[in-house]
């Protein structure tokens, strides 16, 4: 197989993890979903540094971000297919 | 010295337990007897001194952790033999009596009435002699089964969650049938995963004791410190620049590291030792890498894991701490610092079975007496916990 461009921890999840260095906007990406190692593909909107998420749906403001397959916090601003998954859009429902 | 698969050559103590290290330490009682500590340290080639910074008006709580951090650390299994110093003779005796149990070698000596350069040269004339007798004792071949193993990730990142604490996840899946003592703890980064982890105790009781302790921390801590959501510290700055957003993110990743078999059979306060039995047990201990390790050494355990991501680079004076990473950017910026190379589980080229292999092979090696990355390069953090102002 080739070499991903991101993962997914859960075929539940909306986001994914950039796991290369230096991805571009406009790549045509491959995606695992590590749990059941099925691949999906993703365009990337934005430079993603490594480490970083991508959304895997279009997202909206107050949607809930599941990882792992468990609820992580809610948007705070949108975020296209694509588009960068960070602290600017997305925050923790507890503090 | 060759040792199998399920063997390696360690230290057998007079208690029965087994080290993989062979110091002899030079224990400050208190803050002020450091000085006297790293001249004896300096003196005589072979023994290291401790410092820190407390041991001083100490009382209640806060003292009886002081005294089991300092008493677990000299009767940690990596340490042939101890000679503390302190201020005065008498917390000094209570330290020194509490590593004789193990019955190992440990003098004290107290700085009143003598100062300092008296102290030094009695106290290091004992160092010496235990010394040359700690540097005849033979490595001997011990089980696997015999080790105790610690964990704590630190700098995490995304990569932590997929890659380097599944990888110490596998491991205890392997190792804890096999009857080695495992530990993990960070209570507040279990924030937002702590019913996840209430499920993998191994009674609903022990789980209720573990939500009690979480609770008491989110409780006498965070609500009675915080001034803001603690978006500054959880997550960190090093672990956002990694891509984690949330605290229920980290705290996620953090847990991958109890595998997905294990359950832990007690929960232990701070530097508390295992009563139980083989197993895995959670400690109450704060995130902040070197406190955990430190904690977790005075505990008995004597091999570390730690995950990170971002590069932590904490080590510890008496516990080997085995770094391991999933992050290529980490690999290739600070390759120092890693004992364990795991980014292929990234790549999709490596499995998470042979990622926990790679990592019990290097907790063997470590055991047989290979130094970590920190040891050889000289980390020896060694903080103590305080629970409150002293008097």
């Amino acid at each position: 197989m080739a070499e991903p461009q991101f993962l997914v921890h859960s075929p539940k999840d909306n986001v994914g993890v950039v796991v290369i260095e230096g991805l571009e906007a406009g790549t045509d990406m491959l995606g695992v979903i590590t749990e059941n190692d099925t691949t999906i593909n993703v365009k990337s909107e934005h430079d993603i540094p490594i480490g970083h998420k991508v959304a895997l749906t279009d997202l909206k403001e107050g949607d809930t971000i599941i990882k792992y397959g468990v609820d992580i916090g809610k948007m705070v601003g949108d975020a296209a297919t694509g588009e960068h998954v960070h602290v600017h859009n997305l925050k923790t429902k507890r503090w | 010295m060759a040792s199998s698969n399920n063997t390696f050559m360690g230290y057998r103590r007079e208690n029965s337990r087994v080290g993989v290290r062979n110091h002899v330490i030079i224990l400050p009682v208190d803050d002020i007897s450091n000085a006297a500590c790293e001249a004896v340290g300096n003196n005589i080639k072979g023994t290291m001194a401790l410092p820190h910074s407390y041991g001083r008006l100490q009382f209640g709580e806060d003292l009886d952790l002081h005294f089991r951090t300092m008493i677990g650390t000299g009767a940690n299994p990596n340490v042939a033999a101890v000679i503390v110093i302190g201020i005065e003779p008498h917390w000094t005796k209570v330290i020194v009596d509490g590593i004789a149990k193990t019955g190992k070698p440990v003098t004290g000596f107290a700085i009143e009435q003598h100062g300092d350069l008296e102290t030094v040269a009695t106290a290091g004339r004992k160092a010496q002699e235990y010394v040359q007798w700690a540097t005849e004792l033979q490595r001997e071949e011990c089980d696997m089964s015999e080790l105790w193993v610690s964990t704590k990730c630190g700098e995490s990142d995304t990569t932590t969650g997929l890659g380097s604490c599944p990888t110490v996840g596998n491991m205890y899946d392997k190792l804890i049938p096999k009857g080695i003592y495992g530990c993990f703890g960070e209570t507040s980064e279990i924030t937002g995963a702590e019913h996840i982890c209430e499920a993998r105790a191994a009674s609903p009781e022990i789980g209720k004791k573990f939500m009690k302790t979480f609770n008491a921390y989110q409780d006498d801590v965070i609500e009675a410190h915080k001034v803001d959501d603690l978006s500054d510290s959880q997550p960190t700055k090093g672990n956002i620049e990694g891509g984690l957003t949330t605290i229920e993110e980290k705290a996620l990743g953090n847990l991958e590291k109890i595998g997905r078999e294990c359950k832990y059979i007690d929960v232990l306060e701070p530097a508390e030792a295992p009563e139980k039995g083989a197993g895995l047990y959670y400690m109450d201990t704060s995130s902040a890498a070197a406190e955990c390790v430190t904690l977790m050494g005075a505990a008995g355990y004597v091999v570390h894991t730690f995950p990170t991501g971002q590069g932590n680079i904490v080590g510890n004076p008496i516990v080997p701490v085995i770094k391991i990473t999933a992050n290529p950017r980490t690999v290739r910026t600070m390759s120092e610092h890693v004992d364990v190379d795991v980014t292929g589980i990234l790549r999709r080229d490596m499995t998470l079975d042979t990622a926990g292999d790679a990592l019990i092979e290097m907790i063997r090696r470590t055991s047989n007496g290979r130094n970590t990355a920190a040891e050889t390069l000289g980390h020896r953090e060694f903080v103590m916990t305080k629970l409150y102002r002293s008097a």
